[in-house]
């Protein structure tokens, strides 16, 4: 039995001690400790998950706790995990320790920026264990303004306009499900209780109103097309850690909720917009990916890269079948994992040359073998080589895309499909002029190897990959019975759908 | 019990004893500090707040003219947590003042006002108390006699109010003229949708959307913000406000039930041209009393689309938002009310780089601004989420959808606070500003009320609970 409040605790708990200390090498000590108890609490979770799937817990979701927050309203703060949540904590757990020792260095505002980066992992751990729609609105919500700050203190370029921009598409985002929010609310019964779903059911014309209005606000936390623009910007200007944070988690944020909020709780609307999800992914994987190769600029290529990986995780919940949305919860982790390690990795290469410009750069992998040869495999991860976690997460999400047997939706599959050759010239041309090559400038003879802060981070991020490359099943486990019992629901959704359309 | 008057009448009593206080004090032969002046006041206004929580006395007065029960109390014990924290605040304004004790008169005596109006039961009684609340508020406008601005914001403030109590006033004698009556319990029971009773009503909504400051009758709202000492304008756009929300929720749900259909179109359509007006206006504001002038008119306009609800859930999130915006207003006008007073600057331009030199108070800033904007985990987000919850019963998405975007709008103008604040390079930021230990009293207790006033769901609950026994 664990306590899933400390999850958030902790985050809050490290905020609190980060405002008592002084001076950058406490500062980050402490924001280090908290990543890793952390991190040691999420591994245990994951533990603890599989020993009460042992013990034949056959409920959707364990560890649950409610309390009153405001009863007369029927808002709780009510939380608990399934196995789809366990490994979302588990790729935040990652991804948080991985930021705060890549920025080992924050010399401007240390306090400052670990406190938000902090408050900012409070807000997701609270997000994934939420089962409640308001408390998952709310933690929604927390983590828009640190990024705010985050990039546009600490940023660069641009900073000032792209925190901006994200802040408010964000906003927008928040708005939509708001929106959709109140729908559920008054006509699934007056309650926001996610755990009791199975008792809501709203009726049939209302979930054809509200559930564009959820999808589309969770969908722009993910970079759904049109709403992706926020992402080359937001991502390209933040500081490193942030765009880690950013790529890697925040934009799950959105994909969980798509899932969990939307097609869960509104099936029979999600079936009737099928067609215009999976059409949006299809352009949305296209679009990112051939707007990728014009890129020249490091981040800018992460950043759209992730637009089209992002497309795959749309594209799996469009599909609504099991396979497909495990793939699709797979690719989250996965693009989580692999993007982090990617833009750590730019952030590494960036610290050295102080340019981001891929034709100033060349030779790095003579000069700092360690940096070149991490970012060569998140490379090679981005482009779904086997053995990689990137691989598992898209070849389950094309099978779920092929299983769902119409030709519109078989149509879209072969393009995704498609679309990995033009990441792996993307990648290869990036990752190859990058690298490889002579060394044309004398000063990068002097560049210093990754430090130990910067290859613990690379070591986390890249034992994350590997296994669930290598050995899926120590999280297939955990996700499929989540997404066993949510594919109940949904698939009979379809079902009153035929008997509406009679 | 031969003295219910006195306990049923607490706060009137309270804050007239209060004025009388300080009356004496100025006319007595020993002239005393202002320092110890602004001591004891704000020591007898904190000892007014505490007991307002103690009497509890219901009751009518004056053949049903006045009213009391434990909501009208609650409102009322806001209020003057609101005073006590501009009290407070001002405390740098003041100890300079030449004038500080008529500041207090005219405030007191504005406030009884606002008291009396609360606890009205007849239109009689409602005309009366809310002139005795808006006539000091001019003189109270014009507080630094040097400034010209604040001349010309206290002249257009009368001739708006002025305006707006002959429309009011206009409106009481056409329904007396076809009612008979000015009670409100007999004009709740008679009231009806004739074209007369119709148009007295319409005049009468029409004079409490003036001092609403709702659109289209805002027009005078940001000049006199603007032009006003920043206590004055705080007075204004939070205490004055809140108490007219009150009043105007009293008369919507209580006196004129029977024509909730009428006055909802006219709540719809000002709600959203209040939200967008406020918003669109909002974005183009350089100086930030304005500045916030506009952002509180597109927060009435989120307050009305909570009335439209016409429920419980409407009357106790409306409230609550009151307390919340208390709370949040208050604590940027204190920095601004510091800024302005030490060194002059009102601008946003003159903020950039204000978290470099003084971060704590950019931080208070912050989270007021971001209680404004309905960020979570500020109360700004629970206040404005119930304000909308309970117009959506309405059955209302086209409101809501409206409301949601005015969100994305409003966020924009408060992130550029933020900005300037915390992102923007200065060659000279404000210098680093020493508050004394009142005013760092009320920011303590204005972020605190932000920060757990909504985590902390027992207020909201409170609130509801009263708003049901009412």
């Amino acid at each position: 039995m664990m306590n899933l409040n400390i999850l958030v605790a902790i985050p809050i708990l490290t905020a609190f001690g980060l405002i008592a200390v002084k001076g950058l090498s406490r500062t980050r000590i402490v924001a280090f400790t908290g990543a890793c108890i952390q991190l040691i609490l999420s591994v245990f979770l994951f533990f603890a998950y599989q020993a009460e799937q042992h013990k034949g817990n056959t409920d959707q979701y364990v560890f649950t706790q409610q309390y009153d927050w405001f009863p007369t309203l029927g808002i709780h703060y009510q939380v608990g995990v399934d196995g789809i949540s366990v490994a979302m904590i588990l790729l935040t757990a990652f991804v948080v320790l991985a930021g705060v020792l890549v920025s080992w260095k924050q010399e401007k505002w240390s306090k400052e920026f670990f406190l938000l980066l902090t408050l900012l992992s409070a807000g997701a751990y609270g997000y994934f264990i939420a089962t409640d729609l308001f408390t998952l609105f709310f933690f929604l919500e927390v983590a828009v303004i640190p990024k705010f700050l985050l990039i546009g203190i600490w940023g660069s370029g641009k900073k000032e306009y792209a925190a901006m921009k994200l802040a408010l598409m964000l906003m927008g985002g928040s708005a939509l499900v708001f929106v959709g929010l109140i729908g559920t609310y008054f006509w699934g019964g007056y309650s926001f209780d996610m755990q009791a779903a199975d008792t809501i059911q709203m009726p049939v014309d209302k979930q054809m109103i509200f559930f564009p209005f959820l999808f589309a606000g969770f969908g722009i936390f993910t970079a759904m097309f049109p709403f992706h623009t926020w992402v080359p910007d937001g991502h390209s200007s933040a500081p490193t850690a942030a765009s880690m944070f950013l790529a890697g988690i925040s934009m799950k944020l959105g994909g969980y909720g798509c899932l969990r909020a939307a097609v869960f709780l509104m099936p029979e609307a999600a079936h009737a917009y099928q067609g215009a999800i999976i059409t949006v992914a299809a352009i949305a994987i296209i679009y990112g990916a051939f707007a990728t190769l014009m890129q020249t600029d490091l981040k800018y290529i992460n950043a759209y890269s992730s637009v089209s990986h992002c497309g795959f995780v749309l594209l799996g919940i469009g599909m609504l079948n099991e396979t497909a949305i495990n793939g699709a919860v797979l690719q989250m982790v996965s693009h989580g994992l692999m993007t982090a390690l990617f833009f750590a990795a730019i952030g590494m290469v960036y610290e050295r040359t102080h340019t981001r410009m891929v034709k100033d750069i060349s030779g790095m992998l003579k000069a700092t073998p360690f940096i070149g040869t991490v970012f060569i495999l998140a490379g090679l991860c981005s482009l779904g080589l086997p053995g990689m976690s990137g691989f598992v997460a898209e070849m389950t999400v094309f099978m779920g895309g092929w299983q769902a047997g119409d030709a519109l939706y078989q149509f879209a599959t072969i393009l995704a499909c498609a679309s990995i050759v033009v990441t792996a010239v993307y990648i290869l041309r990036a990752a190859g002029k990058t690298m490889m090559g002579p060394i044309l400038h004398s000063e990068y003879s002097l560049f210093k190897d990754a430090g130990w802060n910067e290859r613990g981070a690379a070591f986390l991020l890249l034992a994350g990959i590997f296994i669930m490359g290598l050995a899926p099943f120590v999280l297939t486990n955990i996700i499929y019975p989540g997404t066993a019992d949510m594919m109940q629901r949904i698939t009979e959704g379809s079902i009153s759908t035929f008997e509406l359309l009679k | 019990m031969p003295f219910s008057f006195l306990s049923i009448m607490q706060f009137e009593w309270s804050a007239l004893i209060l004025l009388f206080i300080v009356l004496f004090l100025r006319i007595g032969k020993k002239v005393i500090s202002n320092t110890s002046l602004l001591y004891i006041v704000n020591g007898l206004l904190l000892i007014n707040f505490i007991s307002g929580f103690f009497a509890h006395e219901d009751g009518t007065l004056f053949g049903t003219m006045f009213v009391s029960d434990s909501l009208i109390r609650f409102e009322k014990s806001l209020l003057n947590l609101g005073v006590l924290i501009i009290s407070l605040q001002s405390f740098h304004w003041l100890s300079k003042h030449h004038h500080a004790s008529e500041f207090y008169m005219i405030l007191l005596s504005s406030l009884t006002g606002m008291f009396f109006m609360l606890s009205s039961n007849n239109l009689f009684m409602l005309y009366l108390s809310l002139e005795l609340s808006a006539i000091p508020l001019a003189a109270l406008a014009n507080f630094d006699l040097q400034k010209r601005v604040s001349g010309e914001a206290a002249i257009k403030y009368i001739i708006s109010s002025a305006f707006s109590s002959g429309i009011l006033l206009m409106g009481i004698s056409l329904i007396y003229g076809a009612l008979g009556t000015l009670s409100f319990d007999a004009i709740s029971l008679n009231m009806t949708g004739e074209p007369l009773l119709l148009f007295g009503f319409i005049c009468l909504f029409a004079g409490f959307a003036f001092k609403l400051s709702a659109v289209p009758f805002h027009l005078w709202t940001a000049d006199v913000y603007e032009g006003a000492p920043v206590a004055v304008t705080s007075y204004l756009s939070v205490i004055s406000k809140g108490a007219m929300v009150f009043v105007f929720i009293t008369a919507l749900f209580r006196v004129f039930a029977n024509v909730a259909e009428s006055w909802y179109q006219m709540l719809f359509v000002i709600s959203i041209a209040t939200m967008i007006i406020g918003n669109l206006f909002a974005i183009r504001q350089q100086n930030l009393k304005r500045f916030l002038a506009f952002s509180s008119i597109a927060q009435v306009g989120f307050i009305l689309i909570g009335i439209s609800g016409h429920s419980d859930a409407a009357v106790a999130s409306a409230v609550y938002f009151i307390m919340v915006y208390i709370f949040s207003n208050l604590a940027a006008f204190g920095i601004i009310s510091l800024v302005s007073d030490v060194t002059g600057k009102e601008n946003i331009d003159d903020y950039k780089g204000f978290y470099s030199t003084n971060p704590l108070l950019a931080w208070v800033l912050t989270i007021a601004l971001f209680s404004l904007a309905g960020i979570p985990p500020t109360a700004g987000f629970f206040g404005k989420f119930f304000l909308l919850m309970s117009g959506a019963a309405a059955d209302n998405n086209t409101l809501i959808i409206i409301a949601a975007l005015n969100m994305i709008v409003s966020l924009y103008y408060y992130l550029r606070v933020v900005k300037a604040m915390f992102m923007d390079s200065n060659a000279q930021p404000i210098e680093k500003l020493k508050p004394g230990w009142m005013p760092v009293t009320a920011y303590i207790v204005c972020t605190a009320g932000i920060l757990l006033s909504g985590i902390i769901g027992g207020a909201f609950e409170y609130i509801i609970s009263i708003v049901s026994t009412h």
